[in-house]
């Protein structure tokens, strides 16, 4: 059992800037990273909208200037996965595969991960043709024609990616217009590899031992139809991972973790920060932000009630 | 035993015939969340030892070993024993998540 004063459990962007300011506030301050730091980011390619990096910033490291940024203040970075949290007096005992830990504080910054599709053939194929990082597997289906599913950032920018492979990308969105950011689109629409399919859902995944067609229907005029790909990636939206908090906090209809203003959660002494909170946007620059009001509150709280 | 990379000609040798279980990583230099394994699979090794092994194969300059296994999603992690696939896990996963599944072959 190790005694600390703020356990921050992720170390995306939200819990590795609640890890500085922690460690600045010279309080004993520990980032638990289930896999390791960086988490959600590290899909993408390149990080065009966090300020001060004008021509973008690679991913990777972006996270090991927020790691050694940490570290330099006293921080520390842990590599635990963490499956328990329960109250012990005014104090929180945090359990991890590797070791337990007592925290005057918690930041819950566990972040969000992919939203499956939820048709038949999605999880059979998933590896042989099903993707959910473009970065990893675009490069597989080179000179091939394949599809990407969503409308938001992830769907629009990581279409562009996979072009730079495949010699076709169809782009399915349920609804007649795209919700990513203006720029994506007007780069989506001006590359001739790109052709947006609107109004469609994807039905079903086919293949053999690996993707080989999908089923598409027409949301507005119920038309069914086949589409012949070698592969699929799936961009619907993201799913807060509360699986540690979801007994302890409240959340939103929607399962994110509530909180006002100041990052406090429904519990005293839990805060939290990033894709995982109500807090609209998932963005670098929404969760750093978070991250440092959270980690201020918790020292606030940690010098009202332990000073 | 230090982690081995491997290419297609040692496959055999290392993987396949090997008495114990082995770790294959299935990676590429453009592939990203493939580094962030790197730590998880150190870890692995000092822990379990001359019990297991673990190999890296670069899947671009391996494509017959890749085609052969269907690799084509990274990182791609395959359990083998008694060389046999014996299990799959595509995608980052957490230490623990690999090493429960590891620890059904041991």
């Amino acid at each position: 059992m190790r005694e600390i004063d703020i356990a921050i459990i992720g170390g995306g962007p939200a819990g590795l800037s609640a890890g500085l300011y922690g460690a600045r506030a010279m309080l004993k301050t520990v980032v638990l990273e289930k896999q390791s730091p960086g988490g959600q980011i590290l899909l993408t390619d390149i990080i065009e909208n966090y300020p001060g990096f004008p021509r973008g910033i690679n991913p990777e490291e972006l996270t090991k200037r927020m790691k050694q940024q940490v570290e330099e203040f006293g921080g520390e970075i842990i590599l635990d996965d963490i499956d328990g949290l329960e109250k012990q007096g005014n104090l929180w005992k945090v359990n991890g595969w590797e070791n337990e830990y007592l925290a005057k504080a918690v930041i819950i910054a566990t972040g969000s991960e992919p939203r499956k599709l939820g048709v038949p053939g999605e999880k059979e194929f998933t590896g042989r043709g099903v993707s959910y990082c473009a970065t990893c597997d675009a490069p597989f289906f080179k000179d091939q024609p394949v599809a990407v599913v969503g409308g938001g950032d992830s769907a629009v920018s990581e279409a562009i990616y996979i072009t730079k492979y495949a010699s076709k990308v169809y782009l399915i969105h349920r609804r007649d217009k795209l919700r990513a950011e203006m720029i994506w689109q007007k780069r989506a629409f001006e590359n001739p590899k790109i052709e947006a399919i609107w109004d469609t859902v994807v039905t079903e995944i086919k293949g053999e031992n690996k993707v080989k067609e999908l089923y598409l229907k027409n949301v507005k005029t119920g038309e069914e139809s086949k589409l012949p790909v070698e592969a699929i990636f799936i961009f619907v939206g993201m799913n807060p991972n509360v699986d540690l908090v979801k007994d302890i906090v409240k959340l939103t209809p929607s399962g994110k973790i509530k909180v006002n203003l100041r990052m406090e959660t429904s519990v005293p002494g839990i805060f939290a920060a990033g894709d995982v909170t109500e807090v609209p946007y998932e963005q670098v620059s929404i969760a750093v932000g978070t991250g440092a009001i959270a980690a201020m509150t918790a020292v606030e709280y940690i010098n009202k009630n332990f000073g | 035993m230090a982690i081995k990379d491997i290419n297609e000609h040692e496959f055999e040798t290392f993987v396949l015939k090997s008495d114990v279980p082995v770790i294959v990583d299935f990676w590429a230099e453009w592939c990203t969340p493939c580094k962030k394994l790197e730590p998880i699979l150190e870890e692995l090794d000092k822990k379990y030892d001359s019990k297991i092994r673990i190999a890296r194969l670069n899947v671009e300059e391996n494509p017959s070993i890749a085609s052969r296994y269907a690799i084509r999603s990274i990182p791609a992690l395959i359990i083998f024993y008694k060389g046999e696939a014996a299990d799959t896990i595509i995608g980052l996963h957490p230490k623990t998540y690999i090493e429960k599944m590891l620890r059904r072959h041991l």
